[in-house]
């Protein structure tokens, strides 16, 4: 192949790969211009790009009758906290499957995956009457306790993938060296699966912020996240496009730009072991 | 030093006597409409007369928070001091004793200024369980200049032949001008309503003596057959989707000719901020049909009320008496002019030549609210009470079921026929299940 | 390795996960099938009463319940066709040598991190709407009459939306599959002769199938569920035409809060949940051990 031509190969990739890049980000670019527009010039015909007058009234609007900083403390603190925990319970569930697997082995992994497939609507109304009596409707570590059992299945399943592409020897070389089993998952196990266990982190962050069954149906004011923030956006009176586009970007704002600065160990981990 | 630590103390004690007195914090659930998110933001006054009172605001869409409110207050669960119900809910619940009774409001509360027709639905046996926000009947509201250039007149007392005759003479699609904009989004507090009340000017009722259906019946084919043309040949695109919001939108914007909906849009069509068309909005009786006395019996408002068990119970029934109260309505009136005040609730407001002056809308609504019979909402015989809708619990699984198959047969995924048969069997299917029909 | 003492240990290890598993799912599910036999309206306490299977009878006899079926099947599976095809297509696009990978590959990210709520406010009202939506007017610019996409066709609108979410994530785990391929395979069967397409059915497919395999797992997990999307734009309407299991047991237990159908509904939808999950541990959890 010539140089040339690959070099137009590569200005027709960059093209393609672009506009479809650009494409599928498009409804969020829209969304966040939007949030810059009167609502007006949010509904104009023909619709109206780059040139007009810039304005930060829809966000002080949103500011003014949400109480966004709380909302978003919420949600900082329910998906991180759910997913830590979940963590702390899977790592050894996941070590013990991926080292010593039994004949059921595989099982328990699928029946755990199964348990995700149930609809929450349909146990609603009984985790709400024990919230109650257990006292914990509208608290955050209510929802983080949901949360957790929610993505425990997959932050095991993420885990057991990661820790059976560890090579046994190295575990059977630091048990030669007298290693016990707490050494073992400390010093020898999770320093190798750091990797794994930060994308599985940041799957499950992402999961939890956008959880909006469980978070919008046991909470009222005090412990409500992002998600019951935008609840209140959804159809107000009049024009509300503009207010609606602030308030959306504020609510995708903080997990998006997780997500992009961690994007390298997002994409490495999220193979679940399907790479080999 | 030892002064400092005396002082240290001290300071600690102020703090902790704040904290304290600081302790009641209100959660106040409640509907994202255009006037309690105003409330919203004029709570200072509240606060400023209530130091020791905190406001919590959970501010949800309307199907939310009804779902919301609702699964706590049959759970008990107790996360909300008060609650922003209608005037459906209000005597389901207080006869399961899930309400506070509203008595001692305060002195100056005049709870006797309050509408009749408006008390009456929130009151059982004598006895007030919610304090009224805003009440609405309906009525239409249409276009002056565009009814002047299509040649056409809506009369205050309009009739159905007048509103197909003017929605066919004023659409223009090419402008993007729709003769006129329902609701077609299926729930029962949004189509259903609309429905209802234009059966119930057919002549049509919900059911018959014996709680059977009468979907198949002459009367609501009628009705659904006038609505469905109207709205396929003269309304606008996408009108299955559209609610109670998404028509004001479109009708602030101009295009539409005419919408028939609830009165409180009043006020806001012909607000010169939001509205393009504020200057040219004219309003009429909720149609009839010719030859029959009967304009739909619409009533709805909605309203704060206080759950039973509340540990706030004192500071949650100040809130309600404050946002319900005459004050309430001059602190809006002063902030944002007279037009803007909460409608529909007491006679005094009415009665203020302030507000007649600043809202060509007020007698209007007056008139269609005081037309409103809640026992007689059809003209024939009927075992329940409503208006728009039906006063059994049942009533809202079974109207959003039925306002499915209307916006299904608005959207045309079927005939209109069809939509009544499916009403009739589900609706006959569940009154079966829960035991009306034996 | 596997000795008597690790064994144990294992099993301790496991146990917490699984206790917290099993309760979260035992007490509710009890719960749900005891209130699934009971006659129980929320809005009329004091009045419950067992009916036996009525609510069974009638939630499985009601014309809806077949409506939803067919759509939470066709939903699923138009997603899943839609993001592996799709995501297979510009993961390899993806994987070619282009001028901002980096951006273009942020750029393609970004509608995974969308919470549902979000996305479904923005598809309906700003591009969907078939008066104000940016739709619209690429349609009337093109000379064409606005089309009603929630109206006329609602369960197409859901599948875009939910697509676009999960489209990102099935790309980007076919994108990194793709790049762990051997590229001295690839060009050995180029020099045998092989043609493009050859290659790519006979290598690339194969080599992609686990991958695709781990997508359409995850994928249906959360499918199955699919909530918010269908209750912030078409709210299940019109008709039936894009109410699913998750959201007609939604409609039962708090729309109508008819909790003892809602029960049962729920109950359904589990035993239908789990008949997906064996189907699919079969088909492909094989490929997920190899």
């Amino acid at each position: 192949m010539s140089r040339r031509s690959s070099t137009r190969r590569k200005a027709l990739m960059t093209v393609l790969a672009w506009a479809v890049g650009l494409l599928l980000f498009f409804p969020i670019l829209w969304t966040v211009l939007t949030s810059f527009k009167t609502e007006a010039v949010a509904i104009a015909d023909p619709p109206v790009w780059f040139n007009f007058d810039w304005t930060l009234e829809n966000y002080a609007t949103v500011q003014e009758r949400s109480n966004y900083g709380r909302h978003f403390w919420n949600s900082v603190v329910v998906s991180v906290g759910s997913t830590l925990l979940g963590v702390i319970i899977a790592v050894p569930a996941a070590w013990a499957m991926a080292f010593v697997p039994g004949k059921r082995t595989r099982d328990i992994l699928m029946w755990m995956l199964s348990t995700k497939m149930l609809p929450p609507v349909g146990v609603l109304i009984p985790i709400y009457l024990i919230f109650r009596n257990l006292g914990l409707l509208d608290t955050r570590i209510g929802l983080v306790i949901v949360l957790m059992l929610i993505n425990l299945p997959i932050i095991v399943w993420m885990l057991y993938t990661y820790f059976k592409e560890i090579p046994g020897e190295i575990l059977e070389a630091s048990r030669m060296d007298g290693a016990g089993l707490r050494e073992e998952i400390l010093y020898v196990l999770t320093p190798m699966a750091v990797p794994g266990i930060a994308s599985t982190l940041l799957l499950n962050v992402i999961l939890a912020w956008n959880e909006a069954f469980w978070t919008l149906n046991l909470t009222a004011a005090k412990a409500a996240p992002l998600t019951a923030f935008i609840a209140s956006y959804s159809s107000p009176e009049g024009l509300f496009y503009a207010k609606l586009s602030a308030a959306s970007t504020m609510a995708i704002a903080p997990i998006m730009i997780l997500g992009w600065f961690s994007q390298k160990q997002l994409v490495r981990g999220l193979t679940f072991g399907a790479v080999k | 030093m030892n002064k400092l630590t005396r002082a240290l103390l001290g300071a600690t004690a102020t703090c902790a006597l704040a904290a304290a007195a600081h302790a009641e914090t209100l959660t106040i659930a409640t509907v994202n409409n255009g006037d309690m998110i105003r409330m919203q933001g004029l709570t200072e006054d509240f606060t400023a007369s209530h130091p020791d009172i905190e406001l919590e605001w959970v501010t949800l869409e309307e199907n939310v928070l009804r779902q919301r409110v609702t699964t706590d207050i049959a759970t008990k669960g107790g996360q909300y001091d008060v609650m922003t119900i209608g005037n459906y809910e209000v005597p389901i619940w207080a006869k399961q004793g899930w309400l506070v009774p509203l008595t001692d409001m305060g002195d100056d509360y005049d709870a006797n200024d309050l509408l009749p027709a408006i008390a009456g639905g929130l009151s059982v046996d004598g006895t007030l369980y919610a304090a009224p926000f805003y009440g609405e009947s309906a009525m239409v509201m249409y276009r002056k200049d565009l009814v002047e250039k299509a040649g056409v007149t809506i009369s205050d007392a309009s009739t159905w032949a007048e509103i197909k005759a003017a929605a066919e003479a004023m659409t223009d699609k090419d402008a993007g001008v729709y003769g006129i904009c329902l609701r077609g989004k299926a729930g029962w507090g949004e189509n259903m309503a609309f429905i209802s009340a234009m059966a119930n000017s057919y002549g049509a009722r919900w059911f018959d003596m014996d709680w059977k259906p009468e979907f198949t019946g002459p009367e609501w084919t009628a009705a659904l057959t006038d609505y469905l043309d109207l709205m396929t040949n003269y309304g606008p695109p996408g009108a299955s989707s559209n609610g109670f919001n998404e028509n004001l939108a479109l009708f602030q914007q101009g295009k539409c000719g005419m919408w028939i909906d609830a009165t409180v849009a009043a006020s806001f069509v012909t607000d010169p901020k939001d509205s393009t068309v504020a200057d040219s909005v004219g309003f009429a009786q909720f149609p009839a049909k010719d030859g029959m006395d009967n304009r739909g019996h619409w009533l709805w408002s909605w309203n704060l009320a206080v759950p039973a068990g509340t540990k706030n119970e004192e500071a949650a029934k100040a809130f309600v008496a404050w946002a319900t109260s005459k004050h309430y309505t001059e602190i809006v009136a002063e902030e944002e002019g007279w037009r803007a005040a909460p409608p529909g609730t007491r006679t005094s407001l009415y009665e203020n030549s302030d507000y007649q002056a600043a809202a060509p809308f007020a007698e209007m609504t007056l008139n269609s609210i005081n037309a409103v019979d809640t026992s007689a909402p059809s003209v024939k015989e009927i075992p329940y009470t409503g208006a728009q809708f039906v006063s059994i619990p049942e009533f809202q699984g079974i109207g959003t079921a039925v306002g499915q198959q209307f916006s299904a047969a608005l959207a045309g995924t079927v005939s209109g026929e069809q939509a009544l048969q499916s009403a009739q069997a589900l609706t006959e299917r569940e009154m079966r299940k829960s035991g009306y029909i034996k | 390795m596997a000795t008597a003492h690790s064994k144990t240990a294992a099993r301790l290890m496991i146990s917490p996960a699984v206790l917290l598993l099993l309760g979260w799912m035992l007490v509710p599910l009890g719960m749900t099938i005891y209130f699934s036999l009971l006659r129980y309206n929320l809005l009329m306490p004091g009045m419950e009463s067992f009916t036996g299977l009525d609510n069974y009878r009638y939630f499985l006899t009601d014309p809806a319940f077949y409506a939803a079926f067919k759509n939470t099947l066709l939903l699923v599976g138009g997603v899943l066709l839609i993001t592996t095809v799709g995501g297979v297509l510009l993961a390899l696009l993806l994987d070619q040598d282009f001028w901002g990978q980096g951006i273009v590959r942020i750029l393609t990210i970004a509608p995974f991190f969308v919470m549902p709520t979000v996305s479904a406010l923005v598809w309906k009202n700003m591009f969907m709407n078939p008066v104000n939506g940016l739709f619209a007017y690429l349609f009337q610019a093109l000379g064409l009459e606005p089309y009603d996409w929630l109206g006329s066709a609602p369960l197409f609108s859901i599948i875009w939306m939910v697509s676009w979410t999960w489209l990102p994530f099935a790309t980007l785990i076919l994108l990194t599959a793709l790049q762990s391929l051997d590229r001295e395979q690839i060009e050995a069967a180029e020099m045998d002769g092989a043609g493009a397409l050859a290659r790519f059915f006979y290598i690339t497919v194969p080599h992609l199938s686990r991958a695709a395999t781990v997508v359409v797992l995850i994928e249906t997990i959360f499918l199955l569920s699919v909530f918010a999307e269908i209750l912030v734009t078409t709210n299940g309407g019109p008709g039936y035409a894009s109410t699913n299991i998750t959201y007609l047991v939604y409609a039962q237990s708090l729309l109508q809060f008819d909790v003892g159908g809602g029960a049962a509904g729920g109950i359904v939808a589990v035993v239908l949940a789990n008949i997906v999950a064996i189907f699919l541990m079969r088909m492909i959890g094989k490929n997920l051990d190899a």
